[in-house]
């Protein structure tokens, strides 16, 4: 029953395939899976805005929606049917080829990235060895779009913003895969699976997720805010600046194309949560060893959802950092402290079992950390300003 | 150490989106429509018309002097007068507006009509939904629609317009106590006359110097009720003498 | 031979046409992209799905990129060349690309006479093989490279610093 239970959408699958002659059922086994994830993504997507809308709302002492439906809940279907209906305007001098492509490049390669995410036992779209690889090769070709989208529009600031999102995401995914190089080397495959099946198991009750290691959650941090860099959100989300330049590289947007960008940014951010619960959190693995009878794909979203929580926690607290701030937090302070980590998990591994290598291990990140972390700071010259005037 | 602002923030918010489900002070909304904020006693949005009693023809307190068409700075005020009179609270006739137009798109709601109007005739209303769909009309607010009762006024206004009943009781009082001396006095004076004609038909000689002091020991009754509504008549304009004088005159009217 | 790979390589000799005969320089830039989907593609094909991979991280995510934002800023018009793109020399073009065709022809078809019978099953490399070679056996020439970017890395930093200090005039560096 237990069993059943988890394997529901693979047996869903199974039968449905049963329909279809011998000679097609591996198309149409596949085809039904794609049909499945973008059934389930944009539903997914559709209750992470809501949720974003109310829980920013009350963390600044308001409502958030609440007239469309009983509290908001038809408030997506709202926006999504304004979307559908408003004019699609194309800016007369703008690339209409490529302006039309950029958000299909963008919302493609997001589905892509989702394909080889472990969703529950035995329920990834396709197993690969390489699939670590994989995602981040997708996630690299969403650049590509950004800057399609900024350039297309032939308008100054959008391009200035995509610029400026482009460099931003290129720098902080070195500390992204360097962050989750960490992750391969302990578990010795690139595959997602593979990484998943190494965390599922429990010592008493407590499982074995990186996260609880001290490698793994300097490593989790620092994935966690290269992650919120990667997808644009904030406090990183200059290139989108809302107060300053509009909406960056997608001011010309209009209607269904702004849908789509927007869509694409918010399974990004589950593409890349989804990521980082494969990673650090166990993917599928319960909490507890007497938690197993709930149904993996249970746990794979519940820890996704949090990471959405969190994200739109930290968006409500904090404000938008700079350009050359965030550059210089990617390659001054991330970069040094995944190399650090990856050092950390090399002592780890080759210091054998016991308690001595939790403290080590521990005191060089936590050592790493306070100094570079004050150098950091000192090097901010917090000083009052002195002015100059211009006669 | 660094981050430590960081989860200071986080700290915060979380105390934001936790407490806006406990208590009132995190959660500050007011939703519109169902809910509104309690307007404090002094808001003021645009004017109305008081009128005393039932009728608001009859007890409209407005005598159409246009001292507010006139002080209105965006002059939103359109006053006619009427040809005829009406008794005003107090009893005397006055003229009322057959016409008393002010616009409500125009109006500043500065409260000047209502820091000059004598009468205490114009409030100020604390409505303020009044949006309509006639573009060209609908913001032009005639007689009828501005006129609203006193117990309207003591509704939105309570200590005003319990000032103002105060004050117009007093005033009406005074007027009342001096129309029941100046009838008095005129009693007086008309008893003094006659016993002065009787006087006078049967001692000619004695009436002379009788007369003057019947008409000197009246005048001093009539003017020590004279004097002081003269004294509290400065703080009123002038409409308060051509009061005392028909106060004196109708009871004089009244009295023979 | 199968239908897969005529439409893939289709895909990328239209992407490389493109990127020549094309008059906006950005959408030539584009078309190259295109062209390095389609010879990752090509690879995955053959199921070598680190070459598959490696080659959209790095050509799609990063050198594209690269072209892209060369043309960008270092172009001041966008309108695009007159006159057509075909050069005036395209004769000696054509000679050099067939003397360079004609080398690398050569030096393949010379190395696949080595190979055995056509249909035999190539050696599936897995990423954990690559790994342990580039750490074993080509840990020279991985060390050799790795010293090659950092020194070009070092070298665009002291140039662009350079000119940073060229520009501001009273030599304000960072």
């Amino acid at each position: 029953m237990v069993e059943k239970a988890d394997q529901i959408f693979v047996l869903l699958q199974h039968w449905l395939v049963s329909f279809f002659p011998l000679a097609w059922q591996h198309a149409a086994g596949v085809v039904l899976d794609v049909v499945g994830i973008i059934v389930a993504y944009p539903t997914l997507f559709a209750l992470a805005v809501l949720m974003e809308r109310k829980g920013l709302g009350r963390m600044q002492n308001r409502y958030g929606p609440n007239r469309v439906g009983p509290f908001g809940l038809l408030q997506p279907a709202a926006d999504g049917i304004k979307a559908l209906i408003k004019e699609d305007i194309v800016p007369f001098r703008a690339d209409a080829v490529v302006h039309f492509l950029a958000p299909l490049v963008l919302v493609v390669a997001v589905f892509m990235g989702l394909a080889v995410l472990p969703m529950g036992r035995n329920m990834e779209l396709v197993d690969m060895d390489a699939s670590l690889l994989f995602v981040f090769a997708m996630g690299a070709s969403t650049e590509l779009s950004v800057f399609m989208a900024g350039w297309s529009s032939r308008n100054k600031y959008s391009l200035l913003g995509a610029m400026r999102a482009v460099a931003q995401m290129i720098s902080y995914e070195v500390p992204l895969l360097l962050s989750s190089v960490v992750i391969v080397m302990m578990t010795g495959s690139l595959s997602l699976t593979k990484m998943v099946e190494a965390q599922n198991h429990f010592t008493g009750i407590f499982p074995h997720w990186y996260v609880f290691t001290p490698w793994g959650l300097a490593g989790f941090v620092m994935f966690v805010v290269a992650a919120m860099a990667e997808t644009n959100r904030s406090p990183f989300d200059l290139p989108e600046g809302e107060s300053e330049i509009i909406a960056g590289y997608f001011t010309e947007y209009s209607g269904f194309k702004f849908a789509l960008f927007f869509l694409g940014e918010y399974v990004g951010m589950f593409g890349i949560a989804g990521l980082g619960t494969t990673l650090f959190l166990g993917g599928w693995s319960a909490p507890a060893s007497f938690l197993t009878w709930v149904p993996s794909w249970i746990w794979f979203f519940l820890k996704v959802e949090l990471w959405i929580c969190f994200f739109i926690w930290v968006r409500g607290t904090l404000p938008r950092l700079r350009q050359d701030q965030l550059m210089n937090f990617a390659w001054k302070f991330m970069l040094p402290m995944t190399l650090v980590n990856l050092v950390d998990a090399a002592v780890w591994r080759f210091m054998g079992e016991g308690w001595l290598r939790w403290v080590v291990c521990a005191a060089i990140v936590a050592g790493a950390y306070a100094l570079m972390g004050r150098g950091g700071m000192r090097r901010q010259g917090l000083r009052p300003r002195s002015y100059r005037y211009a006669e | 150490m660094l981050g430590e602002g960081i989860l200071k923030g986080l700290a915060e918010t979380a105390r934001n989106f936790a407490g806006s489900y406990v208590s009132k002070e995190r959660l500050t909304t007011v939703q519109y429509p169902e809910e509104r904020l309690p307007q404090i006693e002094a808001t003021r949005v645009f004017p109305f018309l008081v009128y005393d009693g039932a009728d608001w023809e009859a007890g409209m307190r407005c005598v159409a002097c246009q001292i507010c068409e006139k002080e209105c700075p965006p002059k939103c005020i359109y006053i006619e007068k009427s040809k005829e009179k009406k008794p005003d609270y107090v009893g005397k006739m006055q003229i009322y507006p057959t016409r008393f137009d002010i616009d409500v798109s125009v109006c500043m709601s500065c409260q000047i009509c209502v820091e000059v109007c004598p009468f205490e005739a114009i409030k100020m209303n604390t409505e303020f939904e009044l949006a309509t769909e006639d573009r060209f009309g609908g913001l032009l607010l005639d007689r009828r629609a501005l006129a609203k009762s006193n117990e309207y006024y003591h509704t939105i206004h309570p200590t005003e317009a319990g000032e103002v009943d105060a004050r117009l009781a007093e005033e009406k009082a005074k007027a009342e106590a001096r129309a029941k001396a100046a009838a008095e006095a005129a009693a007086a004076k008309a008893a003094a006359a006659k016993a002065a004609e009787a006087a006078a038909a049967s001692a000619p000689a004695a009436n002379a110097p009788a007369n003057p002091q019947a008409k000197q020991a009246a005048n001093p009754a009539a003017n020590p009720p004279a004097a002081p509504v003269g004294g509290t008549s400065a703080a009123v304009a002038k409409p308060e003498n051509p009061k005392d004088a028909s106060a004196e005159e109708k009871p004089a009217d009244g009295g023979e | 031979m199968s239908i897969v790979f005529w439409m893939i390589s289709a895909l990328t000799l239209a992407g490389g046409l493109a990127a020549v005969l094309l008059k906006n320089l950005v959408h030539c830039a584009l078309a190259v992209t295109v062209a390095f989907a389609g010879l990752a593609l090509l690879f995955l094909q053959l199921d070598a799905q680190f070459a598959g991979f490696a080659q959209i991280l790095v050509y799609i995510g990063a050198v594209a990129i690269l072209v892209v934002f060369a043309i960008l800023l270092t172009r001041n018009s966008e309108t695009p060349k007159e006159g057509g793109v075909f050069s005036r020399t395209w004769l000696a073009g054509l000679a050099v690309a067939a003397a360079v065709f004609a080398v690398l022809g050569w030096a393949v078809l010379a190395g696949a006479k080595g190979l055995p019978g056509g249909a035999a099953a190539a050696p599936a490399v897995t990423v954990n093989e690559i790994g342990r070679a580039l750490m074993g056996r080509y840990v020279l020439p991985l060390e050799i490279v790795a010293l090659l970017l950092t020194a070009a890395l070092i070298g665009a930093v002291i140039v662009a610093m350079h000119e940073t200090l060229n520009v501001n005039g009273n030599g304000r560096a960072k």
